[in-house]
């Protein structure tokens, strides 16, 4: 009975402690958003979101580095989806159960782990150096993809698995190749997972400063870039650059700022999340 | 029925050349790197790089130690894993062993937040909150220590190793936990005897993955840690990471210089370092898998 | 290999005739073909060797039932007949499979066309993710034909065959999952259909469905027996001899040896006056 006893007391006790520490986790988290917007919802408002930044950053909006931003990911996604969705299809549908798979999967878990930073590296020797493009929206969106082709890729993979098996072999019996397969009835029919995985990975590209470091970024700019070739401000880069180099930054700003890039990450991942949800409920096998 | 087969054709073509394609980016990463460092390497020599203990890169007689930077690196990862392995750890041990629906729901959104908050903007954090709070409760000169941005690191990792280690303990068979409650033992009893063991390759993977994630991580470090490239010594003295050395020195120098290839170099020994720690996670992970799927 | 019992098939060659034409809005059957000549045919899984041996004719426009235990390769069997294994990888059909007197294994036969005119419907409905028209107007959008009126009527004509029509002709745009699952089924059966295949395969059909939605089922297969060659598998004896006209009774005696076809004659005779004392304990309910 003692024993028991103290068994029971034991397990309270590691119940608690467990516990507090889970709550510590949903604390800092409470406590990185309640800072963020409580510092940050003064600067909101429609000048300083659409308005360019005066006396290097210090007055003034952040017009560009949003557009810039917008430029940045949207040049991503261009370029990341097409790839990034058939590189699923081939792991889903297409590979053989061999080495060769085996090493792809690999470096997609490998690339994911790769840091930031050597992939600016990567960016600037690649695009920004070798292929010429200079620092430019072009090889940022290039190294941002090689940065976000892991996530979409998984993305695609998982939600291409979950299609039974049997609708493949409904359509393939009905006369239907492969490929025609793949794009009339699996693909369609995984789209939730896919468009969803792909736009919290470049939600996440969206935040990254490290790869655009040296291969996109400009600490000021008046306008949008006219071209892919030329350089832009970004959201993430803007708040690095004013905290770092520019004295007596204006704290107002800067928490606006970076407001705005939680809240439009936040947002779109959300969003994205509860339209999945919707399509699941439609589309259950 | 020809153009069918060829459309077949086109297609298998360009669905195998993208999934390929990591493979391609990962080996052009490794190359880049290599081919770029080349030079330093040339001039330096990579062993009296690695075991250089100073870096003076513009100096007139440069020096390109990288150990200042990699103790750094160390220094700052250590401090984060002391961060968020126990609290990761323990954090999923409770959503998964003893948490209810709801808490885990709740749980899993915010942990999901943390994940997708930009790193520049921890470092932001650690700038207003961290550093002043440093400066004077160790009563130290400057705030910008390994120590703040280990902290700042720590609290980032947290979403990997809470979330992978609790993949890991949901793998683990409901069956085995029942058996060793049909034994008398206690939901925590049961917990460290069985489940925890069970999981414990996972586990391990979560905290490789967790290093992996800390060592490369860039902005937040650069921003907390003041840079000082020299040997440190302990947690309260100001350090400069690998990461940090790359983002803060690459804008600066003359492309193709001895001291751009350096820079190259440490990258090349970064991606050496987290390609081992991902290679050793995945491999671990991957058994895990097998050991579960019958 | 060795033929276990050697039985000839009982006709081989049978006019080649490929149909599908429609007249009036009414399918025309009368000169369309669909019958399959197998001999030795043999089916491995890697190494493994599940069936051997089999011989069989199935005459055209007949309803044919393989039945037996289950694992006795009946459904694998069924899958050689639209080269389905093909898509499973590491199985290893050999023999010959004529189908009207053509090769179907053959280097110069293609397996997208063969499906077209070897339709098949599967044991749990799998209707697409998408509307009931798009769903049977699949297959003749993959055969190319794009013609809006042409696919109405394609459309309305195959669900009429397989008895959905009156209950879905208000609202063909609706999801196909909205349906119940004994209409998905049938959608399932239209959606075959709709490339006017001359064989129809299904792999236990109504095994997934509630008595009613069974008996509409194989009053459907019925009435198709007019216009399409049907081999159906199922583990429901009564089903067997109620719907079939012929009955192929498939065994594996034990797991270190292949399936073999212990006996195929008129269905009556089987479920009466079986040649085989193992049919005869199998269909009196023996082996279960």
């Amino acid at each position: 009975m003692n024993r028991v006893k103290r068994a029971r007391l034991t397990e309270q006790i590691a119940k608690t402690v467990l516990g507090l520490m889970a709550v510590t986790v949903l604390v800092i988290a409470a406590a990185v958003l309640i800072y963020i917007v409580s510092k940050g919802y003064r600067a909101i408002n429609w000048e300083f979101l659409t308005t360019r930044p005066v006396k290097l950053g210090r007055e003034g909006g952040i017009g560009p580095a949003i557009g810039g931003t917008v430029w940045l990911v949207s040049l991503t996604a261009l370029f990341t989806l097409p790839v990034g969705i058939l590189a699923g299809v081939y792991l889903s549908e297409y590979a053989a159960r061999n080495l060769l798979t085996r090493s792809i999967r690999l470096a997609i878990t490998n690339m994911a782990g790769v840091p930031s930073i050597v992939y600016g590296l990567f960016g600037l020797a690649a695009f920004v150096m070798l292929a010429n493009f200079k620092v430019s929206v072009l090889s940022g969106a290039l190294t941002l993809t090689c940065m976000t082709l892991p996530v979409v890729i998984t993305a695609t993979e998982e939600a291409l698995r979950q299609v039974p098996q049997d609708l493949r072999h409904a359509s393939l019996a009905l006369g239907s190749t492969k490929w025609r397969t793949v794009r009339k009835v699996v693909l369609p029919a995984s789209m939730p997972g896919i468009v969803t995985g792909s736009i919290l990975g470049l939600a996440r590209a969206a935040g990254e400063t490290a790869p655009i470091l040296f291969t996109a970024a400009v600490f000021m700019s008046p306008q949008l870039p006219r071209s892919p070739l030329d350089r832009v401000m970004a959201l993430p880069y803007h708040i690095y650059a004013e905290v770092t180099s520019v004295p007596n930054w204006s704290e107002d700003l800067i928490w606006g700022t970076a407001l705005v890039l939680v809240a439009g990450i936040s947002i779109v991942s959300v969003a994205a999340g509860v339209w999945r949800s919707i399509q699941r409920r439609k589309i259950r096998w | 029925m020809a153009t069918r087969r060829a459309t077949e054709v086109v297609v298998r073509a360009l669905v195998f050349t993208c999934g390929w394609l990591a493979i391609v980016i990962l080996a052009a990463i490794a190359i880049f790197l290599l081919t770029n460092g080349l030079r330093s390497i040339d001039e330096v020599g990579l062993g009296t790089m690695l075991t250089g203990t100073s870096w003076y890169p513009t100096s007139d007689n440069a020096q390109f130690g990288f150990l200042p930077l990699i103790l750094g690196s160390v220094f700052v990862t250590g401090v984060a894993l002391f961060v968020s392995v126990p609290v990761g750890i323990g954090a999923a041990v409770y959503l998964s062993e003893f948490a209810g629906r709801g808490f885990k729901e709740v749980a899993k959104s915010v942990v999901e937040f943390m994940a997708a908050v930009p790193s520049v903007v921890y470092g932001l954090i650690g700038v207003a909150v961290l550093i002043p709070w440093v400066r004077t409760t160790f009563q130290l000169d400057s705030g910008m220590t390994a120590l703040t941005g280990g902290i700042v690191l720590g609290v980032m990792s947290i979403p990997t190793v809470l979330s992978i280690s609790e993949d890991a303990l949901h793998a683990v068979p409901e069956s085995l936990r029942q058996g060793s409650m049909a034994l008398g033992n206690t939901r925590w009893q049961t917990t460290y005897k069985v489940v925890v063991p069970a999981a414990s390759s996972g586990i391990f993977a979560a905290v490789m993955l967790g290093l992996g994630r800390a060592i490369g991580e860039t902005m937040a470090v650069l921003m907390l840690t003041g840079n000082a490239a020299v040997m440190p010594t302990s947690v309260f003295e100001s350090v400069r990471t690998m990461t940090g050395t790359i983002a803060a020195e690459m804008g600066e120098v003359v492309r193709k210089g001895l001291h751009y290839s350096a820079l190259f170099s440490v990258g090349l020994v970064l991606f050496a370092m987290t390609f081992v720690i991902n290679l050793a996670a995945d491999l671990v992970l991957e058994r895990q898998r097998k050991r579960w799927r019958r | 290999m060795v033929n276990a019992l050697n039985v000839e098939p009982r006709t081989t060659a049978m006019p080649t005739l490929v149909m599908t034409g429609r007249e009036n809005d009414t399918v025309v059957a009368a000169d369309a073909s669909g019958s399959f000549t197998l001999s030795e045919v043999s089916v491995a899984y890697g190494r493994d060797l599940v069936i051997e041996g089999v011989d069989m004719y199935i005459a055209p426009r007949s309803v044919t039932a393989l039945i037996g235990p289950s694992g006795c390769g009946k459904s694998t069997l069924l899958r050689c007949l639209n080269r389905m294994n093909d898509e499973l990888g590491n199985v290893k059909v050999g023999g010959k499979i004529m189908l009207d007197g053509q090769d179907i294994m053959g280097k110069d036969s293609d397996p997208v066309e063969l499906r077209m005119r070897v339709g098949q419907v599967f044991q749990r409905p799998n209707p697409f993710p998408m509307s009931i028209y798009d769903n049977v107007a699949y297959g003749p959008r993959t055969q190319g034909i794009r013609k809006r009126s042409e696919l109405d009527d394609l459309v309305e004509d195959s669900l009429r065959r397989s008895a959905l029509y009156e209950e879905v002709k208000k609202n063909l745009k609706k999801h196909a999952f909205e349906l119940s699952g004994g209409q998905q089924q049938r959608l399932c059966i239209a959606r075959a259909l709709a490339t006017m295949p001359e064989v129809l395969l299904m792999d236990e059909p109504a095994s997934a469905l509630d008595p009613i939605s069974t008996q509409q089922i194989e009053d459907t297969i019925a009435e198709l027996k007019a216009s399409v060659t049907i081999v159906i598998v199922t583990h429901n004896m009564q089903q067997a001899a109620r719907i079939s006209d012929q009955t192929a009774f498939m065994l594996r005696e034990s797991m270190d040896e292949p399936a073999h076809l212990i006996e195929m004659s008129e269905t009556k005779k089987i479920f009466t006056n079986p040649d085989d004392k193992r049919t005869e304990s199998y269909i009196t309910g023996r082996f279960g």
